[in-house]
């Protein structure tokens, strides 16, 4: 049982604060993302938990203990690090055990767990081997191998699939996805690539210039994103934002189209709609047509909206031409609504 | 266009005379370094009579005379013991206090980390004429004169920067997530540098360790202004060999130079990796 709550952590390096007050609770054996552009402090956040990074301020708790003030080893987690960090003058199987030694585990137990791990990674036949010896998949395997050993009541992962190409990183993300539900540890996973946080994680953090921004389970970060930033950042290509004026208490014309929309004070907010969240018709936004691109299953045109950029994607026998008019229509019940001055969902 | 198609004639010639000035700089400054070994060794090598005759013979008839006399030639076992006892303490001194500061260097952000690391080079700024003598005059007062750990200690200033510097470049080779990754595997700091910085930089370590030993087995101004009765081989050969023939001051030079050159021949990878060369 080990549930992880962050409570008011922030960090300052000199004068840049990295982390404003993060307040964050992941439950036992949650599958928690932290995802954010880099620099972010997804990184800084995941290495608080770890002891590698000591908070400014706050407190971190895991497994209803704080392990603020404990070094790395008393906290009962394992790590996986970007560069796989494998020890380079230790064969594969002392990498694995190497944990286990220090916990002075008896030969036979040590012998167990590391087989145990190396069958479940796939990396029962090199053992043998140095990390000179791997390639970087394999060492990829090699470093979870190492922290699953431990059979620690946290994991925590920083951009573990970055360093690989992409269809070994697809296969791995898959196995561990696999690999770690089984194992019922509670995980945090530390990315910058948005697939790989929808299709890992139970619960995403979104993070931003040191906060968290959201924190949802992944559709309903990408269906009801909480600010402007979670809706320009999740989803590729991203939403699109029309300024919309009131026309009366709860009405508001966007690009030439009345919808209903929130009651609020301000004469102008912010309209959005993911791109495969219109239709192209008789009525809607008026849009003409700048770029339209193919890609097979759907057709992505890129058309100009009161001066913007609108994107859509529509069904790729559409007949769409540069230069053609479009009336596009958004899904009523898929329209959100910003506040152009806090960002935040209205 | 023609400036393309002129420089693309003119570039074989102009790389045909690099060559050519590459291989000819390349000899100079072979036989620049390697002449005087050769003459050094031949003439070690060959018996006294032979020594001053002329014309010189291109290989040495492995005459051992001079070698032998050399060697039991009174006080130079002693001058020797003294020589190896001077640098090995040198040798673990320099490492003893190197290490750490490498380390340091490589691992910690700390204020005045940039003033520290040039204060480490400046130490090499004075030249140590300067120093020997308040130098002289302290280790007459503290009883340090004429002792090995006190010529130790001036040796271990000469070779310190480069123990730290050598150091530096070894420990920031070590990817630091190593050094975390033990820790979250149960280690602490001091445990984590056993079990996996210590591996990996112990060859780097004796290079920078064989190094300060060479430092101290070469130096002469300290060790003749320093010590009178526990001379070191180079002050002993320096103050005996002046008036000695010159067979016998081939044989010492030999004994002198030829250890120095196979232990910095044996080091010579992380010697290059300090000044940022890389070789392979």
């Amino acid at each position: 049982m080990a549930e992880i709550v962050i409570k008011q952590v922030a960090k300052r390096f000199g004068g840049f604060t990295a982390l404003h007050s993060i307040d964050l609770t992941i439950t036992d054996q949650e599958f928690m993302v932290l995802l954010g552009a880099s620099g972010c402090g997804k990184t800084t956040l995941l290495r608080i938990v770890a002891g590698l990074e000591t908070p400014s301020q706050g407190e971190v708790w895991i497994g209803g203990r704080r392990v603020d003030h404990l070094p790395p080893r008393d906290r009962g987690i394992a790590m996986v690090f970007q560069n796989y960090a494998v020890f380079p003058h230790l064969t594969v199987f002392e990498n694995i055990a190497f944990g286990l030694r220090m916990k002075k585990l008896p030969q036979q137990e040590v012998d167990g767990r590391v087989n145990r791990t190396a069958e479940l990674m796939h990396i029962e036949q090199l053992l043998k081997r140095y990390s000179g010896q791997l390639s970087g998949g394999q060492r990829q395997r090699v470093a979870v191998a190492r922290a699953l050993a431990m059979e620690p009541d946290v994991i925590l992962m920083d951009e573990p699939l970055s360093n690989l190409d992409a269809l070994l990183r697809l296969e791995m993300r898959a196995e561990l996805k696999g690999v770690l539900a089984a194992s019922k540890t509670t995980t945090i996973y530390v990315t910058h690539d948005q697939v790989e946080a929808m299709s890992l994680a139970d619960r995403i953090a979104v993070m931003h210039q040191g906060r968290i921004v959201q924190a949802a389970s992944p559709v309903e970060v990408y269906r009801n994103p909480a600010a402007r930033f979670v809706g320009s950042f999740i989803g590729n290509p991203p939403m699109n934002f029309i300024p919309a004026t009131k026309t009366a208490n709860g009405s508001w014309t966007v690009a030439g189209l009345t919808l209903p929309g929130p009651k609020s004070d301000k004469q102008t907010i912010e309209f959005a709609i993911r791109p495969e969240d219109v239709d192209a018709g008789n009525e809607g936004i008026n849009a003409t047509v700048r770029v339209v691109e193919p890609l097979g299953p759907h057709t992505l045109v890129t058309c100009d909206v009161e001066g913007g950029l609108f994107r859509a994607i529509l069904e790729s026998n559409a007949a769409v031409a540069v230069g053609d008019h479009l009336r596009l229509a958004p899904k009523p019940d898929r329209i959100r609504w910003f506040d152009p001055e806090t960002t935040n969902a209205l | 266009m023609s400036t393309v198609a002129e420089l693309s004639i003119a570039a074989p010639e102009a790389r045909k005379a690099g060559n050519w000035l590459l291989v000819a700089t390349v000899i100079l400054l072979c036989v620049w370094v390697l002449l005087p070994i050769y003459l050094l060794i031949v003439n070690a090598l060959s018996s006294p009579e032979q020594v001053t005759a002329f014309p010189k013979r291109f290989f040495p008839s492995f005459d051992f005379g001079s070698l032998s006399f050399f060697i039991n030639f009174a006080g130079v076992a002693k001058a020797l013991w003294n020589s190896v006892l001077v640098a090995t303490l040198t040798m673990l001194l320099s490492i003893g206090f190197g290490a750490p500061a490498g380390y340091a260097l490589s691992r910690f952000d700390f204020p005045g980390k940039e003033t520290f690391r040039f204060l480490v080079l400046m130490t090499r700024a004075f030249p140590l004429p300067l120093l020997a003598l308040p130098l002289a005059v302290m280790f007459i007062r503290t009883g340090l004169d004429d002792t090995a750990i006190g010529l130790a200690l001036v040796h271990t200033t000469l070779a310190l920067p480069f123990a730290v510097l050598i150091t530096f470049s070894l420990f920031s080779g070590i990817p630091v997530e190593l050094e975390e990754a033990a820790w979250t595997l149960g280690c602490t700091r001091l445990q984590a540098f056993r079990k996996v910085i210590l591996p990996l930089a112990l060859p780097g370590i004796a290079a920078s360790a064989v190094f300060a030993f060479t430092i101290s087995w070469n130096e002469v101004f300290a060790a003749a202004v320093l010590t009178i009765e526990n001379r070191t081989l180079t002050a002993f050969l320096l103050q005996s060999l002046g008036e000695s023939p010159l067979y016998l001051k081939f044989a010492g030079g030999a004994a002198l130079v030829i250890p120095a050159l196979i232990f910095i021949f044996a080091v010579r990878k992380y010697l290059f990796a300090m000044w940022g060369i890389a070789n392979r």
